[in-house]
Order: structure tokens, then sequence, then C-alpha cells
């Protein structure tokens, strides 16, 4: 019995997400008195697969083989399917990133399992087996009962906090050759993004809305985010109307996103975009007009133009951080 | 069989996934103690993210690309309007499969019923549907039937006898020559603005073929048992203008995020 976490590498490194998956896969599997088990494809060394037995892993397969180097569905799904039936696993965890959410559903088909996507929580209960998950994209939580032997969870980004629980970690490496077959629609070429931080990963998000009026004006946006280490994001008409790339679009038909602090800007605060980002820790709204929808779910607010606002506070951002 | 592709060159079967959702600024509340989804003044719509997948579809056929596109919904009577309204968009006809859509998994199997009576090239979902799932659909459609998927793909374009996908990933842009048949979910970026049904769209919709059929198969494997609404926030605290800069005080000391 076990576990299995399929833990993403990112050219041998693992990123925030994969601790907090096994950090969850952990509290899973003292819950039901078993062991965790991560899976990971391609080449990373043995001291970075040792960094998650810090978070409960007690045995970590890495997976190579013919055809692994490109993904696509049908192969991961295949090997993950594989590795899982292999351990006797009875949950299998991913994280709720563009990998998890594609591989998921096809390994819970291939495995006969019920599937919780973007679950916020460890099961209240193992037997049965309820977990609480996004519904609504945001606007409601349900407990979700998952009736089938095996169950198959996808683990919403920044829900679970990354707690150390260092165990006696094996490594077993695993070879995979994946079918031609299974390599049809395989990427004909990556075009590598501008290595700015995702906004799935950030703990601070800065996103501004039509109020900046223009493109143009995003300097201090930008500033504010350097400044705090931060990522930027946007409503969907800013997007739309092409002011910022449309990766950037957070809400209930964009990004969902739940930072630690979201700072929103010039942002009205109707409900398709608060869907999107009202799982955050901490919400500041900046907002000339006092009635702006935004000012209800804030934890913060300042009334004001945001062209004075925003570089007074990029000033005393900066003369923190120093001083920090 | 060559001079069959040659006389349909670029003819394309598509069958698009097209669900009943409550509109986006819905309120959402529950009745029967937390256990049902309270659809009072709900207004249902097509789901924004299949919108844009069927628009997409209707600017390629605009295009000059020669697409029969056939929509599939897995819903009680009350999602027909619905329907009608992804043909008065521009669909060709549409099939419903009589059913409560209680379970992801349950929906995927009456897609992929369909899909293999009817000889198509094609299937496109939306990402999410934005009431109970949560991107589930595709994935489970494409593994039932064990084709490719793509997975939020961020464009779709049809060339010649090609089919060109693109997909964010973590690490980029992935691109990507498509093949048939597969199942394509679509994500942000795959159409810009929905198509708006026009008057003589919406006349047409009424004469077009919406055939019912029944469920095959009742496997289900999740039961949604109790639904909660987020924690209110507690009262939003306003900082004066001129003290705006307190506000990095608050987010260090207060709320100790920084
Ligand atoms: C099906 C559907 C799905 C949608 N999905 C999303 C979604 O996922 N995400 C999303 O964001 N939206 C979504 N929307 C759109 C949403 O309804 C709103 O239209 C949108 O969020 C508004 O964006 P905004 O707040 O940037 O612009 P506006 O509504 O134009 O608000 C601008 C705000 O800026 C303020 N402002 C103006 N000037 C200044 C200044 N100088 N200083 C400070 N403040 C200023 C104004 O007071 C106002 O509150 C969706 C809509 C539909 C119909
Ligand atoms: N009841 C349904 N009938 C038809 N298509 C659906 C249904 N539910 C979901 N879909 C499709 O599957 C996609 C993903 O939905 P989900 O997996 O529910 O998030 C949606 O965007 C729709 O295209």
């Amino acid at each position: 019995m076990a576990v299995l976490a399929y833990t993403e590498n990112w050219n041998g490194e693992f990123k925030k997400l994969s601790l907090e998956l096994v950090s969850y896969a952990y509290a899973i599997a003292e819950k039901i008195g078993t062991q965790v088990v991560c899976l990971t494809v391609g080449n990373v060394t043995d001291e970075k697969l040792l960094e998650l037995s810090k978070f409960g892993a007690s045995k970590v397969i890495v997976a190579n083989g013919e055809g692994l180097q490109s993904f696509t569905n049908q192969s991961y799904t295949k090997l993950i399917a594989e590795v899982a039936t292999g351990q006797n696993a009875q949950v299998v965890v991913f994280a709720n990133n563009a990998s998890g959410e594609s591989l998921a559903p096809r390994v819970s088909v291939r495995l006969r399992a019920g599937l919780a996507p973007n679950v916020v929580e460890v099961p209240s209960s193992v037997e049965p087996f309820v977990v609480r998950k996004k519904a609504f994209s945001g606007k409601a939580f349900v407990d979700f009962k998952i009736n089938s032997a095996i169950k198959v969870l996808t683990l919403t980004q920044n829900a679970f906090k990354i707690i150390e629980n260092p165990k006696d970690c094996s490594i077993e490496k695993h070879n995979f050759d994946a079918s031609p077959a299974d390599l049809a629609v395989a990427p004909k070429q990556l075009i590598k993004s501008d290595g700015k931080m995702s906004i799935s990963d950030a703990e601070i998000l800065i996103s501004a809305g039509r109020g900046l009026k223009g493109p143009e004006n995003w300097g201090m946006v930008e500033e504010m985010a350097q400044i705090l280490g931060a990522g930027t994001c946007c409503s969907r008409p800013v997007a739309d109307l092409g002011w910022r790339p449309h990766h950037e679009h957070v809400g209930q038909t964009g990004k969902v996103v739940a930072p630690n602090l979201y700072i929103a800007i010039g942002i009205s605060g109707a409900i398709q975009h608060l869907a999107g980002v009202n799982g955050s820790k901490v919400l500041v709204a900046i907002n000339k007009d006092t009635e702006a929808p935004f000012f209800e779910s804030a934890d913060y607010g300042i009334v004001g133009d945001a062209f004075d606002i925003v570089p007074r506070l990029n000033a005393a951002f900066k003369k923190f951080k120093i001083t920090q | 069989m060559f001079n069959v592709i040659f006389l349909t060159y670029n003819y394309m079967k598509i069958l698009i996934c097209i669900g009943h959702v409550p509109d986006t600024t819905s309120k959402i509340k529950f009745i029967e103690n937390d256990t049902v989804f309270n659809k009072t003044d709900i207004q249902y719509i097509v789901g924004p993210h299949e919108e844009f997948a069927l628009t997409r579809l209707l600017d390629l056929r605009d295009a000059g690309n020669n697409l029969k596109i056939t929509t599939v919904t897995v819903g009680n009577r009350e999602s027909e309007n619905t329907i009608r309204k992804a043909l008065a968009m521009g669909a060709d006809d549409a099939i419903r499969v009589d059913a409560e859509p209680t379970d992801a998994f349950f929906v995927a199997n009456q897609i992929a019923e369909v899909f293999k009576k009817g000889d198509f090239d094609l299937i496109l979902t939306g990402k999410e549907s934005i009431d109970y799932n949560g991107g589930q659909v595709a994935g489970m459609v494409a593994e039932l039937l064990d084709l490719p998927s793509i997975n939020s793909a961020s464009f779709f374009n049809l060339q010649g006898d090609k089919m060109l996908i693109e997909r964010e990933s973590d690490l980029g842009k992935e691109v990507i020559e498509g093949v048939k048949p597969m199942v394509i979910s679509s994500g942000k970026g795959f159409a810009i603005e929905p198509r708006i049904p026009n008057m003589r769209g919406i006349m047409m919709a009424r004469k077009k073929d919406l055939q019912v059929v029944q469920p095959s198969n009742n496997e289900v494997y999740t039961d949604a048992q109790k639904y909660y609404l987020p924690q209110p926030k507690g009262k939003c605290k306003l900082i004066p203008t001129e003290n705006a800069e307190d506000l990095v005080r608050l987010l260090h000391e207060e709320a100790k995020i920084i």
C-alpha cells in the first residue's frame, strides 16, 4: 500500500508545489497508516531526489526511457498508472498545475478510480473517503466522497503548507519506453517563456485592471512586483484589450490563484474576478471609487488615485525592504 | 481511400461538448441542508470555455474550412435552451444525452459513447465547467477512447489537412501538430470574443436537428455530499489616502504577510 505523489521536476529541480504535494501526501499516508512514494521523470540528481524525503517520502522512483523526454498525456498516463499499480497505491496525488490537470483525469480512468480535482484539505475521513474540494470555480467548496478502491486527487496550489517530516528514503530507477502511438501529439517545439515568475507559483501577486488606462502605465505595477518579489497579473478586459499577455488573466474564466497577498489596483471587483482570487490569504484593493465592490471582499482598502498611491507605496515598500 | 481524402480535403467532423452551467454572475446558494445547488433565479448559459471553442470553430469555418460541427450535451430537458443557443451561434446539429450530469466520469462515458457512433475527427471541450467539476471530462473521454489529448490549448488552427495547436506549459509554449481523431480542451486564448447569435441564426436554430439519446453506462465513482460557501471576510480596513504608506506597516505587523 502507498500514497503515490507525482512530483514533477523542472530541469532537475523541484518547486514549491512539489514539496506541498509531498507534505500533503504524507498527511494522507499518516491517516491511512501507509507511506509516501514519489514518482518523477528524467534526470535528477540523488541529492535532489532525497530532498523529497524531508517532507515525508519513503521512496522516490525516477523514471527514464525512450520517449519520456517529450511530454504526452498518453505516455505519462501509462507510466503513472503502471507505477501506481506496481506500488499498490491506494491514493494518487497530483499538483493542480498544467501537467497534473492533464494527467489526473486520464490516470483516474485507467485505474478505474474516482477523481477529486482541486482539493484544498486533507481528507476528513478515509473510510469512507471524503475530501473537500473547490466547486463553482472558487465560489464554493464541497465535501466530495469517492467510492472507488483507488482515489486520485489534484491539490490546489498554495492550499497546503509545506511540513517537514524527514524519512529514511530509498531511490528506485524505473525504465519505461513509450510506444510511438502514445507520442503522436508530442510537442514539435517549445517556445521558452520569458523566465518571469509563473502566477500560480507566486506567493505575492500584484494585479491591475482597466483603471490603469493603458499598457504604458504598467511600469509602476512591475516595479511593485519587483520590490516585493511578486508576480504580476490582471483582470480579463486588460488581457482582452491586449494590454497584458493572456496568461496573466485571473478570474473565473482565467487562472484561479490563491497567493498569500493579492494587491488589486484599479480593478472594480466583479464577481467573476473575485471568484478567481478570493482564495488569497490577504486581499488589498486600491481604487478611486469608494463604492467599488472590491472593498467588500478586501482585507485592506485604499481609496485613491492609483497614479498617486502606487508610486508612494513603491517608495514605502522599498524603504521597508531595506530595513529588513 | 486516397480519392475520398482528396475529395473531402479538409472536411472535418467535430464533436463539441457543450455544458449547461449557471451564468458567471450567479450568486451561488444551496438548499436542503447545503446538499443541493439552488437553481431558483439562476440563468443558465453555454459554458464560457466551450463557447470560445465553438467560436473558434465558426471562425475557421468562415475562413473557408469545411467543418461539420455537432454539439453534445449531457443534461436534462432544461439544457435544451442552452443547446439551442449553441445551434444559433452556428453549430450544425446537436445530441442531448438525457441524464442529470452528476459526475464527470459518468458524463465522459456518455460522450465517449456518442463519439463511437459518429465517426468524428475531433472532440473539443472547454478547459473546465464552471459549476461542479474541474477540468476532468476531456482527459477522461480521451482515456476511455484511448485517444491523444491536449489540455487547455491556447491556440487552434487548421492549415490544409494540418491541425496546429499550442499549449502553455510551465516551461513555455508548446507547439503541437494534431492527429485525427483526438481530444482537445480549449483554454485561455482560443478565441477572444464569444460569438453572439444573430436573428437569422436564432431562427435557423429552431429547425436544426436536436437528437435525444438515452444514457448507456451508469457507473459513478464520486458523490458531492455537502457544499460550503467561503468564510465571509471581516470588514475591510480602509486606510485614508493620506496615510496610504501605512499599508506597509499593516501588512508586516498585523497581517504578518511581508
Ligand atoms: C462570462 C464572463 C466571464 C468573465 N470572467 C472574468 C474573469 O475571469 N476575470 C475578470 O477579471 N473578469 C471577468 N469578467 C469580466 C468582469 O465582469 C468585469 O468586467 C471585469 O473584471 C472588470 O475589469 P476591471 O475591474 O479591470 O475594469 P472596470 O470594471 O472597468 O473597473 C476599473 C476600476 O478601476 C477604477 N479606477 C479607474 N481609474 C482609477 C485610478 N486612476 N485609480 C484607481 N482606480 C481607478 C474604477 O473605479 C473601477 O473600479 C467576465 C465576464 C463575463 C461576462
Ligand atoms: N454535462 C456536460 N455535457 C456536455 N459537455 C460537458 C458536460 N460537462 C462538462 N462538459 C464539457 O467538459 C468540459 C470540462 O468540464 P469539467 O470536466 O466538468 O470541468 C466543459 O468545458 C465542457 O466542454
